[in-house]
């Protein structure tokens, strides 16, 4: 079974956003490493990139798949995880931690109100199959 | 609903995360598709491949009708011996590619699992005129590939029969963990390794032995992700990826599996004029420089123009780059020459290399 942080909030392609202020750290969550599997390269986003809720910001290659990053709110790329270029495989490994993607100033509160919290995040996982 | 092999409980039980595959559950993975893939070239590892179809043709005509059917030589095979052949139809199409064993009384031909169906049909239906009995032998039997430059002395513990004396390609009716069984020193991995085929009834026996003697090696299971990254380094063809009906063996690389100079098969003369007249387009060996990794469907193009397509792609565990196998236009076929993969990340720099893309394999 995923596992699935309290304290985060969730889209429906499978980013965790982790809120502090006004920034909004993203990543990819547990039950989306484990179906991608074996993860070998990431194209981060840029630092300054104006991006806007459900823009493809990055790609994730693992060894049999490829995917797209979504951003899950809207706003300003503030900084990204450079270690994930020399070691990608962190994402596989501490998803929520280590493995963060990206960190942005995010522009509408309205759209983190409407992501899901961990238990909606729960119940679309086991609704939608998996 | 999909089917189970004899060994379904045992791999759930090791960790063996399920996919539904050619109408079987089967392992995609258990601890992870690279430590999986290192395994295997490095020590050992055993893949469950009682998914793949076995056939039994026996009768007076037996070697006849194979001849007849398969693009390779039949009459080639000693006693025990193993031969890879692919199976076309008429117009030169690949129905599938087989292996085809000799043994005492019967050829024992192994199937692609999600062809298995449709080549027995075909198989039947060629038949006619022929005084042979195509015996399935799918569901009475288990199979399991044990790969690896350790296999040899693992398997070794379990059987007072001397395996290094079996040749590459060849086989032997052995007694190992006290079941009679055949064995041959086959994979579809490039690493020295074998193949055991058993009653199903066995399969929990002989899964436990070969767990408890390769302990000291770390035995592990393998899943469907290293077996396709494993035989796509060494560029072995993937029927429903990289041949198909659609493709001819000339073009795909495997003319050395035609012989012309045997008698009369079915699509010889289609064959031997793709040959003479050299095929349209060959599949070749793509390597990424740089990054970026090929998926199949990628298009591969040259100066703007588009020359074909990526039928198998992927992150190279070994070279820790992408790969990719692909149909490209005569005239730009030689290695060495630079091409270019549109891939989801953008054109990715790629050069045409000579198979295999790994070369330190224990078994080529």
């Amino acid at each position: 079974m995923a596992n699935v942080p309290e304290e985060l909030k969730y889209s429906k392609t499978h980013e965790w956003v982790r809120l502090e202020g006004s920034a909004a750290t993203i990543g990819i969550t547990d039950f989306a490493q484990g179906e991608l599997s074996d993860i070998v390269m990431v194209e981060l986003p840029k630092v300054g990139r104006e991006v806007k809720i459900e823009d493809s910001i990055g790609v994730i290659e693992a060894v049999k798949a490829v995917s797209d990053l979504y951003s899950p709110v809207s706003g300003k790329v503030v900084e990204v995880n450079d270690a994930l270029s020399a070691s990608p495989e962190t994402i596989n490994s501490d998803p929520y931690g280590e493995g963060w993607i990206a960190k942005l100033e995010f522009a509408d509160p309205g759209e983190v109100e409407k992501l899901m919290d961990a238990a909606a995040y729960k119940e679309f996982l086991a609704t939608e199959g998996h | 609903m999909d089917k189970k092999t004899p060994f379904y409980d045992k791999i759930v039980a090791a960790g063996g995360r399920m996919v539904p595959f050619a109408g079987y559950q089967m392992p995609v993975q258990f601890e992870g598709l690279m430590a999986e893939h290192q395994k295997v070239r490095e020590s050992v590892g055993v893949f469950d491949v009682s998914h793949m179809g076995r056939v039994e043709v026996k009768g007076k005509d037996a070697l006849a009708f194979l001849n007849h059917l398969v693009t390779n030589d039949v009459a080639t095979l000693e006693m025990h011996q193993a031969l890879y052949t692919p199976m076309c139809y008429p117009s030169g199409g690949i129905v599938d590619d087989l292996l085809i064993y000799r043994l005492p009384d019967h050829y024992f031909v192994v199937i692609n699992a999600a062809n298995n169906e449709k080549d027995q049909v075909w198989m039947r239906e060629q038949a006619a005129g022929f005084n042979v009995e195509i015996i399935d032998r799918t569901d009475a039997m288990a199979q399991l590939a044990v790969q690896g430059p350790k296999a040899e002395q693992v398997l070794q513990r379990l059987t007072s029969d001397d395996l290094a004396s079996i040749g590459f390609y060849h086989g032997l009716e052995t007694e190992l963990a006290g079941v009679k069984m055949f064995i041959s020193r086959t994979g579809y991995t490039g690493e020295d390794g074998f193949e055991l085929y058993f009653p199903a009834e066995k399969a929990n026996l002989i899964w436990d032995k070969l767990f408890e003697v390769g302990a000291e090696e770390g035995i592990a299971p393998i899943g469907l992700g290293a077996r396709d990254t494993l035989r796509l380094e060494m560029k072995y063809a993937l029927y429903g990826n990289d041949i198909d009906k659609r493709t001819n063996p000339i073009e795909a690389g495997l003319g050395w599996v035609v012989k012309f100079d045997k008698p009369d098969f079915i699509a010889r003369d289609v064959l031997l004029k793709v040959k003479e007249e050299k095929p349209s387009r060959r599949l070749v060996c793509l390597e990424v420089q740089g990054s970026g990794i090929p998926r199949p469907h990628d298009v591969i193009v040259a100066d703007g123009e588009e020359l074909g397509q990526v039928t198998s792609g992927t992150f190279s565990p070994s070279l820790r780059k992408g790969i990719a196998l692909g149909y490209v236009r005569s005239g730009y076929t030689k290695s060495g020459t630079e091409l270019k993969i549109r891939t989801h990340r953008g054109e990715v720099a790629v050069v045409i290399v000579k198979p295999p893309f790994y070369k330190e394999a224990s078994h080529k």
